[in-house]
C-alpha cells in the first residue's frame, strides 16, 4: 500500500510521523513517570515504527499514473479490517462488564480490572472504535462514488485514519490507568481531545477538498448526513472538552465549567453524540447502502430533505431531557422535553423513507441477510427513536430514568439500529473492494445475522425488564405510607436480568466473531486469487459519465 | 422546498454553513442563558470548598468510575427525598469541575451519603463491599489502602481549579499537600492549619483508622463524608414544591 503513495507523500508522511515521535518524546520526558509519560512512549513507539516502515520506501519510484484514474480504497480497506477488531474487542468488554454486575468477583484484583475502569473501555471500544472507525471507512467510499471524484491526495485519508485509531488506543489505555475526565463518552483527557481535533480537520478538508472536485452537480444525500457529522462532532468535542490541565506534563485537568451549566453542556454533548455521531453518520450510511443493496431508488426526495434538517436542528435542544427534576432551571427541562417529542417526526420520515425504498424489493429482503441487516436496523432505528422521545416525557422519565431501562433504550439503538447497520453495509461494501462477487459464506451472514438479532431482542427485553421493576420497587409506598423496598431490595430483584443481559450481549459478540471471520476470510481468498490475475486493472473513474456505477 | 433545496445541495461550503446555523440554534438558546440569568445557581453564604484531601479523593472517585454507577443529584421527587434526603441544589455543585451527577443508579444515589455511615464502614464496604453487604455488586476496591496517596501536586490542582473560578486562596495553594497530610493526622502538626484554613466544620481524623499512613483510602472517605455537608442551604429550605 505505501508503493501507492507518490514520492512527496512519503516524504511528508515521513516528516509528520517524525514530528509525532518528538511529541511523544517530549510527553514521555515531561511525563514524571505517570500515566502520561506512558502515552508519550506509545506515541513515540508508533511513530518510529510507521516512520521506520516508510523510510526503507522513500527513494522508491513514483506509483504507477494510472492509479490517479481509479478511486482511493486502501484506507477503506485497512478502515474495514480495524471497525471489525474493535467491535469484537469492545463488545468482548462489553460482556465482561455485564458479567461483572451479575457475578462481581469475575476479575482480577488489580485496578485495571475493575468495572468503573472497564466500562468506559467498552463505551469507547464501540462507540469510537466500532463506530467510528466504520464511519470513516465508509465515508471515504460513499464520498468517492456520490461525487465521481477520487480523494485529493492519499496522505491525509491515512493521517485521519490512523491518527483518530491513535486517539482511541490513548482513550481505552488511559481508561486502563486511570486516565479520564469522567464526563460520559468523553472520558479521554485534554491531550487526546486536542488530537482529536487535529484529526477531524484534516477528515473535515478531506470532505470539503473532495467535494470540490465533485463531476455530480449534486451534493447527494448520504453526504448531507456524513458532513453534518463531521461538522457538529467537531463543535460539540471543542465546546463540552473545554479544561485546564493542572500542567503541561500531567493528564489531569479541570473542567472549565461546574455543577448546573457543566451538566447541561455534557448532556448537550451527549446527546448530540448520539445524534450526529451514532444517527447522522449511520444514516449516511444507510442512505447509501440500502438503495445500493436493494437496487432501488430513495423513495422520497422531499421526505429526505424533512428529516435531515429536521434532526440537524431540533436534536440539538432535546440534550436536557437527561436532566429532567433535576438542578437545572426548570425552563431548560421543558424545552428539551418539548424538542425531544417533536423530533419523532423527522426520525421517522428517515425510518419511513427507508423502509419505503424497499417496497418492490422485499423478496430480497428475506433471502439476502445483508439487506436484511440493514432492513432491521431501520425498524430499530424506528423503534429506539420512538422509545427515545417516549422516555424524554416528564411523567414516563421519572420511572425510567437512573434504571436499566436506560441501558436497555440505548442497546436498542446501539445493537439494532448502529452495529446491524455496519455489518449490512461491510457485507455490501467487503466484495466491491475486495473485487470479489459475494463474501466468502452466504451462510455465515445468515448465522451473524440470527445470532445479532436474537442478542439484540435478549438484552433489550432483559433490561426493560430490569427498569421497569426497579423503578417501580424505588418509589413503591406500603400501607403505612413508607417505602416499601430498600435499594439493595432492588439490587437484588436485578440478579436475573442481569444474567439474561450477559447472555444477549454473549450472543451479539459470538455474532460479531463469525462476521470478523467471514470478512477476513474473504480478503484470504481475494489474495489467493489476486495473485492468480496479475495486473487485473481497478476500475475507471473517468472513462466517460455514468460508466461508472457509484456502488462499484 | 426541493428546488430551493436542489440549489442549495449544489454548493459545498453554502451547505455546510447551512448545517452549522441550524445546529448551533438550541445549544445557544438552552446554555448560554445558564451563565447569565442569575437565579440558575442559588445564592448561598455558607458553601465551602473541597480541602486538598477531599479534591484527591474526588479525583480517585473518578478514576475509578464510580460516577458510572452512583448519582450525586436527588431529584424532585417525593420518593426520592424520602430514600436520600433533601432534593439538590445548583448551588451544592457549584465547585465542582466538572459535575458527578451521573446517570445510573446501579448502586444507591450518594448526593447525601456524608455522616450516614462510619468512616470504618465505609473502609470496610470500599475494600471488599460484601464483607458489609453480602448482596452488592460493587467491586472490592483492596488497592486504596493498600495506595499511598499522590499528594505533592495537590498545589498545581487547587491553582487549576482557582483558574477555572473556583476561590481558592494562595495560602491554600500554597499549603495544599501539609494540608492533605494534616486531615489525616488529627495529631500532627499540619492538623491545625487545616480548620484555620478551610474553617472549624471540616473533617480532620484518620479516615482509614491509620494516622500513620495517607492513603488513597483517606482521601476518597474524607470525600464521601463531606458529600451532602458542602452547605446546609438544602436542609434548611422548605423542599415543598415536589414534583407529581
Amino acid at each position: 500500500m505505501i508503493a501507492r503513495l507518490t514520492v512527496a507523500e512519503r516524504r511528508i508522511g515521513f516528516v509528520i510521523l517524525l514530528l509525532m515521535a518528538a511529541t511523544g518524546l517530549a510527553m514521555a520526558a515531561g511525563g514524571r513517570g505517570d500515566a502520561f509519560g506512558v502515552h508519550g512512549f506509545m506515541v513515540m513507539l508508533l511513530s518510529l515504527a510507521f516512520g521506520a516502515r516508510l523510510m526503507t520506501t522513500l527513494d522508491a519510484p513514483e506509483p504507477d499514473p494510472s492509479q490517479f484514474q481509479h478511486y482511493y480504497d486502501d484506507p477503506t480497506r485497512v478502515g474495514i479490517v480495524l471497525t471489525m477488531i474493535w467491535g469484537v474487542v469492545g463488545m468482548l468488554v462489553g460482556v465482561w462488564v455485564a458479567a461483572l454486575l451479575a457475578w462481581p468477583d469475575l476479575t482480577f484484583d488489580a485496578a485495571w480490572a475493575s468495572y468503573g475502569r472497564l466500562r468506559p473501555v467498552h463505551t469507547s471500544g464501540v462507540i469510537f472504535g466500532f463506530g467510528g472507525n466504520a464511519l470513516i471507512a465508509t465515508s471515504f467510499h460513499v464520498l468517492q462514488r456520490t461525487s465521481r471524484a477520487r480523494l485529493p491526495d492519499q496522505l491525509s485519508p491515512w493521517f485521519v485514519l490512523i491518527g483518530y485509531n491513535l486517539f482511541c488506543i490513548i482513550a481505552a489505555s488511559g481508561y486502563l490507568m486511570g486516565i479520564t475526565q469522567s464526563k460520559e463518552y468523553a472520558e479521554p483527557e485534554w491531550y487526546a481531545d486536542l488530537w482529536l481535533v487535529v484529526v477531524w480537520v484534516v477528515y473535515f478538508l478531506i470532505f470539503i477538498r473532495t467535494l470540490a472536485r465533485r463531476k455530480e452537480p449534486h451534493i447527494y444525500v448520504a453526504n448531507w448526513y456524513y458532513m453534518a457529522f463531521i461538522l457538529v462532532v467537531a463543535v460539540l468535542h471543542i465546546v463540552n472538552n473545554l479544561a485546564v490541565p493542572i500542567s503541561w506534563g500531567s493528564a489531569k485537568s479541570y473542567s472549565l465549567f461546574s455543577g448546573v451549566q457543566d451538566a447541561m453542556t455534557q448532556w448537550w454533548y451527549g446527546h448530540n453524540a448520539v445524534a450526529f455521531f451514532l444517527t447522522a453518520g449511520f444514516l449516511g450510511m444507510m442512505y447509501y447502502y440500502l438503495p445500493k443493496r436493494a437496487n432501488r431508488p430513495i423513495f422520497s426526495y422531499p421526505l429526505s430533505i424533512i428529516s435531515f434538517w429536521g434532526i440537524t436542528f431540533m436534536y440539538m435542544w432535546a440534550g436536557s431531557h437527561h436532566l429532567l427534576y433535576t438542578a437545572l432551571p426548570q425552563w431548560v427541562q421543558t424545552l428539551g422535553m418539548t424538542f425531544s417529542v417533536v423530533l419523532l417526526v423527522p426520525s421517522w420520515a428517515s425510518a419511513g423513507n427507508a423502509l419505503a425504498t424497499l417496497n418492490g424489493a422485499w423478496h430480497k429482503v428475506r433471502d439476502d441477510a445483508t439487506l436484511r441487516f440493514m432492513m432491521v436496523a431501520a425498524v430499530f432505528y424506528g423503534l429506539s427513536t420512538f422509545e427515545g422521545s417516549f422516555m424524554a416525557i416528564r411523567a414516563v422519565n421519572s420511572l425510567s430514568h437512573y434504571t436499566d431501562w436506560t441501558i436497555g433504550h440505548v442497546h436498542a439503538g446501539a445493537l439494532g439500529w448502529v452495529a446491524m447497520i455496519s455489518f449490512g453495509s461491510i457485507y455490501a461494501l467487503v466484495p466491491w473492494m475486495w473485487k470479489r462477487e459475494t463474501m466468502y459464506s452466504a451462510k455465515l451472514i445468515e448465522v451473524h445475522f440470527w445470532l445479532a438479532l436474537a442478542g439484540t431482542i435478549v438484552y433489550v427485553f432483559s433490561m426493560w425488564n430490569a427498569g421497569l421493576i426497579q423503578g417501580l420497587m424505588w418509589r413503591t409506598y406500603n400501607d403505612s405510607g413508607t417505602l416499601a423496598y430498600s435499594f439493595i431490595d432492588s439490587m437484588e430483584a436485578m440478579h436475573p436480568y442481569y444474567i439474561a443481559r450477559t447472555i444477549g450481549g454473549l450472543l451479539f459478540l459470538l455474532g460479531a466473531i463469525v462476521g470478523t471471520y467471514n470478512v477476513l476470510m474473504t480478503i484470504r481468498q481475494a489474495g489467493i486469487e489476486r495473485t492468480v490475475a496479475v495486473g487485473e486493472p481497478d476500475l475507471p473513474v473517468v472513462a466517460g459519465a455514468g460508466a461508472v456505477q457509484a456502488g462499484e | 422546498m426541493p428546488d430551493f433545496h436542489r440549489k442549495m445541495e449544489r454548493s459545498a461550503i453554502g451547505f455546510m454553513l447551512a448545517i452549522l446555523g441550524v445546529a448551533s440554534i438550541g445549544g445557544l438558546v438552552e446554555i448560554a442563558p445558564l451563565f447569565t440569568i442569575h437565579e440558575t445557581v442559588e445564592d448561598v453564604a455558607d458553601m465551602r470548598m473541597y480541602t486538598p484531601l477531599e479534591l484527591a479523593g474526588r479525583n480517585i472517585y473518578m478514576r475509578e468510575g464510580c460516577y458510572a454507577c452512583h448519582s450525586q443529584m436527588i431529584r424532585t421527587l417525593r420518593d426520592e427525598v424520602e430514600r436520600y434526603g433533601p432534593y439538590s441544589l445548583a448551588v451544592e455543585s457549584k465547585y465542582d469541575h466538572p459535575m458527578l451527577w451521573g446517570s445510573k443508579r446501579t448502586g444507591p444515589d450518594l448526593a447525601r451519603i456524608g455522616d450516614k455511615y462510619s468512616d470504618a464502614w465505609q473502609v470496610k464496604h470500599l475494600d471488599n463491599p460484601r464483607d458489609v453487604v453480602p448482596e452488592s455488586v460493587m467491586p472490592a476496591y483492596r488497592w486504596l489502602l493498600r495506595n499511598w496517596l499522590d499528594a505533592k501536586d495537590l498545589g498545581e490542582h487547587l491553582r487549576a481549579m482557582r483558574d477555572v473560578g473556583v476561590p481558592y486562596t494562595d495560602d491554600m495553594i500554597a499549603n495544599a499537600t501539609a494540608d492533605a497530610y494534616g486531615q489525616a493526622a488529627p495529631d500532627s502538626q499540619e492538623a491545625a492549619g487545616v480548620a484555620k484554613r478551610f474553617g472549624a466544620a471540616t473533617n480532620v481524623r484518620a479516615f482509614d483508622g491509620d494516622p500513620g499512613r495517607l492513603t488513597e483510602m483517606d482521601a476518597v472517605v474524607a470525600y464521601l463524608q463531606v458529600l451532602g455537608h458542602l452547605t446546609d442551604a438544602a436542609s434548611k429550605m422548605e423542599q415543598t414544591a415536589l414534583g407529581d
